[in-house]
Formats: structure tokens, C-alpha cells, sequence
């Protein structure tokens, strides 16, 4: 067991090195944030009350889009030179390969949102500094369902014909209950409406549900995946 | 005393038999040789042994993974970090005790020790090779798994590997290696096991028929070409 | 021996069908507040209970495939999921037309009608991915990974489109409250045994066409590997 937390933290740090040296993800998935943030801007013309009702659907949107470029990348990068066999070969078990890659594409992606934060603030007007707390608990909970789901459908897709187009594919109709929640939460916050505000509690509790749920089952089923 | 085992192992890839019925066993401290045609099922035996693949039927019994060093056709290593970061990862994925130094140690090893900072993209073919063969030897494995090691390897590179190979098998390490290069496998091997169209039809100590003949095997127990 | 079973299937579905058809059209009356379209539901809400049968029967056999390997489970599987998916597919368009004779609209984004076209794309999503994947194996595997993520996320859809920020319009459960007239649960019953007779014959014929594509791929590779 402390082995493979071990290999986990190996795994995580190699990924996040890597990704960090070339800034391929983190680049192509910001710049896509920023594009379709002024994308939706031409899509809509609203007033003020309608942008707060569609501003966490809007958020989100954006930030999924964002997740499966770096979920795409998870297990891709393993391919050139073979270095999927290396690490499957390798003492390390499956739940610590898939527990490693989704700390870093979690990490990868949290960074990516909170830097697209402000730019969202700014673009629509949206005050989203005032229950920030909440709020960052929303995007971490709703991130790692989308790093843990990702990574493991990355797994799956990494020998698929069209990885990049499968993975989206199959990713979010999967996430959509996360997606929903994480939604309400975001727009209740914003729109600071007392009788949507009420609601977060469920909302909040169908994330963890969630999280908790597919990470089980991820880190379960993920050697059946590797090794074939 | 056995350090590796196939016993009666089929590999189905849908309903097709990669794998039929594959017995072999490698004695403790040996080299053994596996030969064989394109498509025997070279490639899928070794990648069993190497827990890469599961067999659909059969038993195999392998030592610990911490103690199995594995060299497929791939290089298996990140370009995007240098010599002394992958062999320091593999070095703490293999459960070594001092990652850092056995790192440093594994690089003057194969030569590599003046561009450990050096990224792996940035690195010849024959350099890249040569950090592919210092991470398959650097946790000192006992069971070596080698996937054609010898194919498009540099002079140098080819050195480097005998002379690792050399000192494992003195340290007792017990090698199996696919090959097509017969004569350069041959200078070190002390069994031979020939697979033929998923089974092994031959193994057995290296005779010096096959030292002065490597095409002799194929004739007498190979299978006639179509 | 199958076949017979195939068409014994077929042909009792059929003929249920149409017995069932021919009450629900000459002998019913028309409901007192939906008029004449409300025989639709006698099509759209078996549809629905049959095809979650199905999906639970392939949730079990994909978990049987991770377990034994035996390809059949997969077979089974992939027949199941795609009549589950037509099934889905009936009840979307019966649903609308329904709804586009009693609300005035083809589609609204009701409880009932998102959750179950957010199952339809789970589903669909795990038949566009099984042709792009070619080894059989390897497809059988992520098929049954991809069917156990799919079926665990349908009541996390069920409870997050019930969360209070959205809207329903969607008539409740008329069977759990009673509200069926005695005079229809006859049709009602009888239309779930037609479509669950005809489904079963679809799956099998199914089943025996995954079977006979696997046999031919394993033999295409034998032949190329000669």
C-alpha cells in the first residue's frame, strides 16, 4: 500500500514535470478557455438577470471543455516509446498508475480554471469573488469527478481509433449529473438567490456521491484496462 | 531451480491463438534463447512473462515484479525528461533504496554520465538505446525479460548490452531473450527454446550445431515453410 | 436448436404484439382526457421498463466477462445494449409524439425525457466506441468497463435532474399510484411480454452474428499467419 502511494506520487510528479517542460495541454486548453469565453460572448446577448441564471452552465461548459483536452493527454503521453508497458511491467500497481495521473490532470485542470476564473469575472461582469469559498470547494469536487472519470476512459481510448474524438464521446454524457450539480451550485452562487442557495446541500452531496463512487470504481477496475 | 515458468499457456486475441499451449521452463542463472518466425508469438510470450498480459489458459510463475527487468521493443523512456529524472522515477517505480545514486551509478554504467541533464529527445538513437538498457538493468534485476534487444542497436549500444548482460549472468541473473540475430544471441546464451506457431517445439542446451549453423534449429524442428 | 428458439420467440412476440394491438385499438375506449393518443403509452412505457431489463442483464454479463473472460458474456452483452438502445430509441420518439399531442411540443427538458436521453448517449456512446476498437479481445474488455461506468451513472442522472433548479412536467408513475384504469393493465402487461419476446429474439439473433464475426476474424488471422 505505501508502496504504491509511493508510485502514485512518482507518477504524479512525472506528469506534472513533463507537462510543466512542454505546457502542450495547459497551453492548447487555456487558450481553447479564452476562445470560447469570447465565443459564448458573441452567442448571447443578454441582460443582466439572464447572465446570472446561465453563468455556472456557461462556467462549466468552458471548464469541460477544457478537461477533456488534459484528460485526452493522460495516458497518451505514455504511448511514444512504449513507456505504457514500462509502467504496467513495473511493480507499481494499476490503482497507483491511475491514482498518479489523475492527481496531476486534477492539478492540471484546477489551474486551468482558476486562471479562466477572472477572465470569466471580467468578460461577463460576474462578481464571483463573493462566496469564494464555496465556490472553490464546487471546482474542486467537480474536478476531480472530471479528472478521475477522464483519466480512466483515457485509459480505455488510448489504442482507440479517433482517441480524440471517443473520449469527449463517451466522457460527457457520464458527467452530466456532475455537470448539473455543479451548475446549480455555481449559478446559485453567483445569482446569490436564497431559494437556489438552498439547494446547494443536495447538490453538494450528489458530487461527493459521485466522486466517490467512480474513483472506487476507477481505481478498481483499472488493472483490468492496463493489463488485457 | 526454476526462476521462470509457462506452463501449457494459450493467448487468445478473439478467437485466434497466439499462444497454444506454450510450456517452458528456465532454470535459475541461465540465458535461454527464444527463437523464432515473425508471428510465433515471441513477442506475446515475453510480454506474459513480463505481466504485461494475461494468458487466457495456462499457469506462469514469475518472481516478484521488483525483481524482473523487462526490454521490449519500445525504448520506455520520457523524452521529455533528462537521463538522471527517468532513471530516478524507475528507480522509485522499482522500489529501488537510493533512487538518486543507483541513478548515477546505472549512467556511468552505459556511458551516459556527461549528459544526464540532458533530455531524452535531445539524445542520438544509440544514447537513447543505451538509458533504454540502463533502466532495464538498474534495480539489478534477477529475471531479465529481453524483446529482440540486439535489433537496430549501434555498435556501441550493443557493447554496452553485452557487457550488461556479462555481469548479470555472473551476479546469477537468469536472462530470456527473443532474437533474430542468432550469432550475437549464441555468443551468450546457454539454452535455446525455438516457438513455433505458438508452441515450443524445441528447448534444450545450446549444442555447438547451432553455434557454427543458426538456420540448423529452424530445419530440423521448425515446421516446413509453406 | 437456436434458430428454432429465435423464431418461436419471434413469432409469439409478434403475435402478442398484434393481438395486443388490435384490443388496444378496436376494444378501448379513448381516455377521457388524452383523446385517442394516449395507446401510445402501451409502446412507450414497456419500451422503457424492457429496455432497462436489458441494460441490468448486460450490466451482469459485462461483469461476468471481467470475471471469466469467456467471450460470450460479451457477446451477450453487446446484443443486450444495442436492443436496450433501439428500445430507448422507441420511447424517445413515442414520448414525443405524445408530447407533441398533449403539450403542444416535440421536446421539453422534463425530468423523464433528459434523464432517459442522457441514458440513450451513455449507451450510444459504448456503440460508436466498440467498430474503433479492432482487437477483440481488447474490445470486449473496455466495452464491459465502459457498460459497468454507463449503468452506475443512471441513477446519479435519475437523482441530479430531480434536483430542484429543475423543472417537470412529466405526468407521474401511473402504475405505482394506482391510477391505471383496471380495464388497461391487461394491454399493459401484454405489451411488456410482446416487446420482452421480441427483444429476446433480437438479442439472440444478435448474439449469434457477434459469434460468427469473431469466428471469422480468428480465422483471417490464422490465414495471415501462415
Amino acid at each position: 500500500m505505501k508502496d504504491g502511494l509511493v508510485a502514485a506520487l512518482a507518477i504524479a510528479g512525472k506528469d506534472l514535470r513533463t507537462e510543466l517542460r512542454t505546457k502542450e495541454s495547459l497551453t492548447a486548453s487555456l487558450s481553447f478557455s479564452l476562445v470560447i469565453l469570447v465565443l459564448f460572448s458573441f452567442a448571447f446577448d443578454l441582460g443582466r438577470d439572464e447572465l446570472y441564471a446561465i453563468s455556472g452552465g456557461l462556467l462549466w461548459l468552458v471548464y469541460s471543455f477544457a478537461g477533456a483536452l488534459i484528460v485526452n493527454r493522460s495516458f497518451a503521453r505514455e504511448l511514444p516509446n512504449d513507456c505504457l508497458d514500462v509502467l504496467v511491467s513495473s511493480p507499481a500497481p494499476g490503482w497507483a498508475i491511475c491514482l498518479g495521473k489523475t492527481v496531476a490532470a486534477f492539478l492540471l485542470l484546477v489551474t486551468v480554471e482558476l486562471i479562466t476564473l477572472p477572465f470569466f469575472g471580467l468578460f461577463y461582469n460576474i462578481a464571483w469573488w463573493h462566496s469564494s469559498g464555496t465556490l472553490f470547494a464546487v471546482i474542486l469536487l467537480a474536478t476531480w469527478g472530471i479528472a478521475v472519470v477522464g483519466v480512466s476512459f483515457s485509459a480505455v481510448t488510448v489504442n482507440v481509433r479517433l482517441r480524440e474524438l471517443m473520449l469527449p464521446v463517451l466522457l460527457y454524457p457520464i458527467l452530466i449529473p456532475l455537470l448539473v450539480s455543479a451548475i446549480g451550485v455555481t449559478t446559485a452562487l453567483f445569482s446569490e438567490d436564497p431559494q437556489m442557495l438552498s439547494a446547494n446541500g443536495v447538490s453538494l452531496q450528489l458530487l461527493i456521491v459521485f466522486d466517490i463512487m467512480y474513483t472506487s470504481l476507477a481505481l478498481y477496475m483499472i488493472e483490468f484496462i492496463l493489463i488485457v | 531451480m526454476r526462476a521462470v515458468a509457462a506452463d501449457r499457456v494459450w493467448k487468445y486475441f478473439g478467437d485466434y491463438p497466439a499462444l497454444r499451449g506454450a510450456s517452458l521452463e528456465v532454470e535459475k542463472g541461465a540465458c535461454l534463447a527464444l527463437l523464432g518466425r515473425n508471428g510465433a508469438g515471441k513477442t506475446t510470450l515475453l510480454r506474459i512473462l513480463a505481466n504485461l498480459s494475461k494468458p487466457t489458459k495456462g499457469q506462469v510463475t514469475t518472481p516478484d515484479r521488483r525483481k524482473v527487468g523487462y526490454l521490449g521493443h519500445g525504448i520506455g523512456v520520457y523524452d521529455d525528461l533528462s537521463a538522471l529524472e527517468n532513471l530516478k522515477l524507475f528507480g522509485r517505480l522499482l522500489g529501488v533504496q537510493n533512487p538518486h545514486s543507483t541513478a548515477i551509478q546505472a549512467l556511468e554504467r552505459v556511458d551516459l554520465a556527461r549528459v544526464k541533464d540532458g533530455l531524452a529527445r535531445e539524445f542520438s538513437r544509440g544514447m537513447r538505446q543505451r538509458l533504454a538498457v540502463a533502466r532495464a538493468f538498474l534495480h539489478e534485476p534477477e529475471l531479465l525479460l529481453l524483446d529482440e534487444p540486439f535489433t537496430s542497436l549501434d555498435d556501441r549500444a550493443v557493447a554496452v548490452l553485452q557487457s550488461l548482460l556479462r555481469d548479470a549472468r555472473n551476479n546469477g541473473a537468469t536472462i530470456v531473450m527473443s532474437t533474430h540475430q542468432i550469432r550475437e544471441a549464441m555468443e551468450l546464451a546457454s539454452d535455446v527454446a525455438l516457438l513455433e506457431r505458438g508452441k515450443i517445439v524445441f528447448a534444450g542446451p545450446q549444442s555447438p550445431e547451432m553455434l557454427q549453423d543458426p538456420g540448423w534449429l529452424y530445419r530440423t524442428h521448425g515446421e516446413p515453410q509453406a | 436448436m437456436r434458430e428454432k428458439l429465435i423464431y418461436t420467440l419471434g413469432i409469439l412476440g409478434t403475435l402478442v404484439m398484434v393481438y395486443n394491438l388490435h384490443t388496444i385499438f378496436l376494444d378501448l375506449p379513448d381516455e377521457a382526457m388524452q383523446g385517442a393518443v394516449y395507446r401510445i403509452l402501451f409502446i412507450h412505457v414497456p419500451a422503457v421498463i424492457n429496455a432497462f431489463t436489458f441494460l441490468a442483464v448486460a450490466l451482469c454479463t459485462s461483469v461476468a466477462f471481467l470475471a471469466t473472460k469467456k467471450f460470450i458474456y460479451d457477446s451477450i452483452s453487446v446484443a443486450c445494449i444495442e436492443v436496450a438502445t433501439a428500445f430507448m430509441l422507441v420511447n424517445l420518439v413515442t414520448g414525443s409524439i405524445w408530447g407533441r399531442n398533449q403539450w403542444g411540443i416535440w421536446w421539453t427538458w422534463d425530468l423523464r425525457l433528459t434523464s432517459m436521453l442522457i441514458c440513450f448517449l451513455l449507451y450510444l456512446g459504448y456503440l460508436l466506441m466498440r467498430p474503433a476498437i479492432t482487437e477483440p479481445t481488447q474490445r470486449a474488455t473496455m466495452s464491459a468497463f465502459i457498460s459497468i461506468f454507463a449503468f452506475a451513472d443512471v441513477p446519479l442522472v435519475i437523482m441530479a435532474i430531480r434536483l430542484p433548479n429543475v423543472r417537470t412536467q412529466h405526468p407521474g408513475p401511473v402504475l405505482e399510484t394506482g391510477n391505471l384504469a383496471p380495464a388497461f393493465v391487461p394491454p399493459f402487461l401484454l405489451g411488456m411480454l410482446a416487446l420482452f419476446l421480441i427483444g429476446s429474439a433480437l438479442v439472440l439473433v444478435r448474439l449469434h452474428q457477434e459469434t460468427s464475426r469473431r469466428e471469422i476474424d480468428s480465422i483471417r488471422r490464422e490465414l495471415h499467419a501462415v
